[in-house]
């Protein structure tokens, strides 16, 4: 490979490694970020690498945002606490053989002829592409396997907002999978196989794809815009920003429970736009409604997207005023959205919106109060909220030894 | 039915048979090693050697009885090796096959009935194929399986026919779900002959191009809708229940013929899931009776034959499948149990009355079913 090539193997290569596969893992493991590394050693995290599955906190939350997104809510459907345990280890593995580029269990060719192969193949000769998969425990889950004991006071059940008009179908469930690519195909591989696992012991509730990442952590690029054409999430926290992230999105020694020390929430919403009525919307009334120009992103009064917001210039419903941490005594949320479309309403419509994805160290002090904030957003008139859940993220997997979920089914934290 | 057997199933048993029953003219064998002369009487069947060779073998049969006779070349489990029919009394067949290393029957059939009168034989050199005689067992039992199913399947069928034909509605709607159920607990091996699937269980939309649903759609489901839709029997009608009969008959007796391995018999469990997942489940394969129900528990049924044949085997192989397997189809059998009033009776719900939530819940049982099911091919031969 010369480093005209991409800097990262293929999953193909990484097959054949063996070895030099395992390499890569332990130089990631000390960085949040992994980059497999060519001959001289100075290629940037490219689009292709890998991100380091082992860590204190879960990848997929802090780490860069990637462009694609498979989410995935299932339901329990076994009684037997020892079966899921085993399926969550069974997930722990191959999820540390996905992210890093490699197939899960035998692979998905040269097996048996006569039975289906392990992995379903449709991601081989793709690279890792930034694959994280991050899991999360719903409040439901703790009615289950003897749990009631252990579910954190944090993990509350949302209370209805103004203007939510949920579909149960699209809401809840005792588990989650998040999974976020710079390939949608890598992404969907990584839910398909999990929930291929997963077979006899959950089930999928709901699930929603994401294109066109909404929001980042990475200050340094641009920010993305959403399906309305803004620019948004542009003070969201960055994965570099060690001291916002501890104060705002881990759970901290404090906070109870200690099974969740090193996690976060994480709240999921699904909120349609109501993109025609808004594209017939004059530039004026836009601006006014997001309280940021549409060219450059600048706050009302400002030149440029990252000049600090003068929020009393701009209209009382404008949505970066009520939704910023000034207005709401400083809750701040670490944003995690994706655009989707997915088709049309029957009406002729797009069924598109914003997958709003946000974590926190406590929702009651973050997506909460925020929300409510909200309810008088002049935004309200083009937005509904028609999904939501909500999820305790268990810490990140330590180690080759450690599984999802070990803090909270084993005694020891 | 499915709308279209995938092209690789039916290449790979055309290949199987290829392998054994090819006329290749190779063979380390000298001249005349190869040949075997088979003498059929009444009641005897003499082969002049019982060790030869493997590769191409020839059976040089002469029928020396009074009756027409038909002589099998078998392996353990029943598989026809090759055959010849029709062999009149004092005539003389020459009957080819190639032949692996391994061991064999010749049966001589006088009068083509019954089980034959059988030789062991026994090809050597070469590398042997062995088989778990287990195994061998239980390809055999599930061929006297699928043979039984069909058996049982005519009278069945003749019962739907003539009610059709007497123009009886009402009968003719009782007797059609449990006309179906052999046929549905061996799918897989009834599709195994491409051609008896497509003409009596098709369905309108598994037409291939060009063909018009008015003279070429026949079977079952053509007259499902004759029945439940349309309400009323006409001469049409009447002809295709004749031809339906005439199409099982055909099924009945291929179906002992039919190619099965120990992972065919496993696969083709999966198949009866899959059937199930794909047409049973989203209520698409009885879409005018609504008897979705009766055909998925004959398949679950046909499906749990085969794995029980093959469990011994497999439980020795990889155990914790087995017993994910065991909880599987018993949650699958309680939750089915739900929808008939009698456990003993093939009545169930009609599946218009099975609302969106408890389909998900029984496509649920069935996926948590079919996943490990389709394990159990690689737990049998590993």
């Amino acid at each position: 490979m010369t480093d005209t090539d991409s800097p990262s193997p293929s999953r193909r290569s990484l097959l054949g490694w063996g070895g030099a596969g395992l390499a890569l893992g332990a130089a990631a493991a000390g960085g949040a970020v992994a980059m497999a590394r060519t001959e001289d050693d100075t290629a940037p995290a490219a689009a292709g690498s890998a991100i380091a599955f082992h860590g204190p906190h879960q990848a997929g939350i802090a780490t860069p945002v990637q462009d694609r997104l498979h989410f995935a809510a299932f339901d329990v459907t076994t009684d037997d606490r020892e079966a899921f345990v085993q399926l969550l280890k069974d997930w722990t593995a191959a999820a540390r053989r996905m992210t890093a580029g490699q197939a899960v269990g035998e692979g998905a060719f040269g097996g048996l002829a006569e039975a289906p192969p392990d992995d379903t193949g449709e991601a081989l000769g793709l690279k890792p592409s930034r694959l994280t998969l991050t899991i999360g425990f719903g409040p439901s889950l703790f009615g289950k396997f003897g749990l009631a004991d252990r579910r954190p006071e944090a993990l509350v059940d949302l209370p209805k907002f103004a203007g939510d008009n949920l579909d149960k179908n699209r809401s809840g469930g005792d588990l989650c999978i998040q999974a976020c690519a710079d390939d949608p195909q890598v992404a969907v591989h990584a839910v398909r196989n999990l929930a291929r696992i997963g077979f006899g012991k959950v089930v999928i509730k709901w699930s929603q794809l994401g294109f066109g990442k909404t929001s980042s952590t990475t200050p340094e690029a641009q920010t993305p815009r959403n399906l309305m054409g803004f620019k948004d999430g542009t003070r969201n926290i960055a994965g570099t920003e060690t001291d916002r992230l501890k104060k705002f999105v881990w759970v901290d020694e404090k906070d109870e429970p200690a099974w969740m020390v090193g996690g976060s929430y994480l709240v999921a919403r699904r909120i349609r736009m109501h993109i025609e009525t808004w594209d017939r919307t004059s530039l004026q009334e836009q601006e006014d409604i997001f309280g940021r120009d549409k060219g450059e992103g600048a706050p009302v009064g400002k030149a440029k997207e990252r000049d600090e917001p003068f929020l009393k210039a701009m209209k009382p419903d404008a949505h970066v005023r009520l939704a910023h941490p000034d207005t709401n005594h400083g809750a701040t949320i670490l944003r995690r959205g994706y655009s989707f479309t997915d088709g049309t309403d029957g009406l002729g419509r797009l069924d598109a919106g914003l997958f709003f994805l946000a974590y926190q160290r406590d929702v009651r002090k973050g997506f909460i109060p925020i929300q409510r904030s909200l309810a008088a957003d002049a935004l309200n008139e083009y937005i509904q909220h028609v999904g939501s859940a909500l999820f305790a993220v268990p810490p990140g997997v330590r180690d080759k030894d450690d599984w999802w979920g070990r803090t909270l089914f084993s005694k020891e934290a | 039915m499915r709308p279209a057997r995938p092209a690789s199933v039916v290449i790979a048993a055309a290949a199987a048979l290829a392998a054994v029953t090819g006329c290749t003219e190779k063979s380390d064998a000298k001249d005349g090693d190869h040949v075997i002369n088979v003498t059929a009487t009444d009641d005897k069947c003499q082969v002049s050697k019982k060790e030869f060779p493997a590769g191409h073998v020839e059976l040089a049969v002469e029928n020396k009885g009074s009756k027409v006779t038909e002589v099998y070349v078998l392996f353990p489990d029943d598989r026809v090796v090759t055959e010849r029919e029709n062999i009149g009394p004092g005539t003389r067949q020459r009957v080819t096959a190639e032949v692996k290393a391994g061991e064999y029957q010749i049966a001589c059939k006088p009068g083509m009935k019954g089980d034959g009168i059988r030789q062991a034989v026994k090809a050597t050199g070469g590398k042997a194929v062995r088989r778990d005689p287990r195994l061998d067992k239980a390809v055999a039992a599930y061929r006297a399986y699928a043979q039984a199913q069909a058996d049982e399947t005519l009278p069945k069928a003749e019962a739907f026919a003539a009610a059709v034909k007497d123009g009886d509605l009402e009968a003719a709607k009782k007797a059609y779900a449990p006309s179906r159920i052999g046929w549905e607990r061996t799918e897989p091996v009834a599709e195994s002959f491409g051609d008896i699937d497509p003409k009596v269980d098709v369905r309108e939309d598994g037409l291939e191009d060009g063909q018009d649903p008015a003279t070429d759609w026949t079977g079952w489901h053509r007259l499902e809708k004759a029945l439940w839709q349309d309400k009323k029997i006409g001469t049409r009608e009447k002809d295709l229940a004749d031809l339906l009969i005439k199409d099982l008959k055909d099924w009945q007796n291929r179906v002992g013929k039919a190619e099965i391995t120990p992972t065919s018999m496993a696969n083709g469990a999966k198949e009866l899931l899959d059937e199930v997942a794909t047409g049973k489940v989203t209520g698409e394969e009885e879409r005018y009776s609504h008897t979705d129900l009766v055909d998925f528990k004959a398949n679950v049924e046909g499906a749990q034959k085969s794995y029980d044949l093959l469990k011994p085997v497999a439980k020795e192989n990889d155990a914790a499948l087995v017993t994910e397997l065991e909880e599987q189809f018993a949650a699958l059998d309680k939750l089915l149990d739900q929808y008939r009033p009698n456990t003993t009776s093939y009545d169930f719900t009609s599946y218009d009355k099975v609302g969106k939530a408890d389909r998900k819940e029984l496509s649920d049982a069935v996926n948590a079913l079919a996943e490990p099911l389709s394990k159990l091919a690689a737990a049998v031969v590993k």
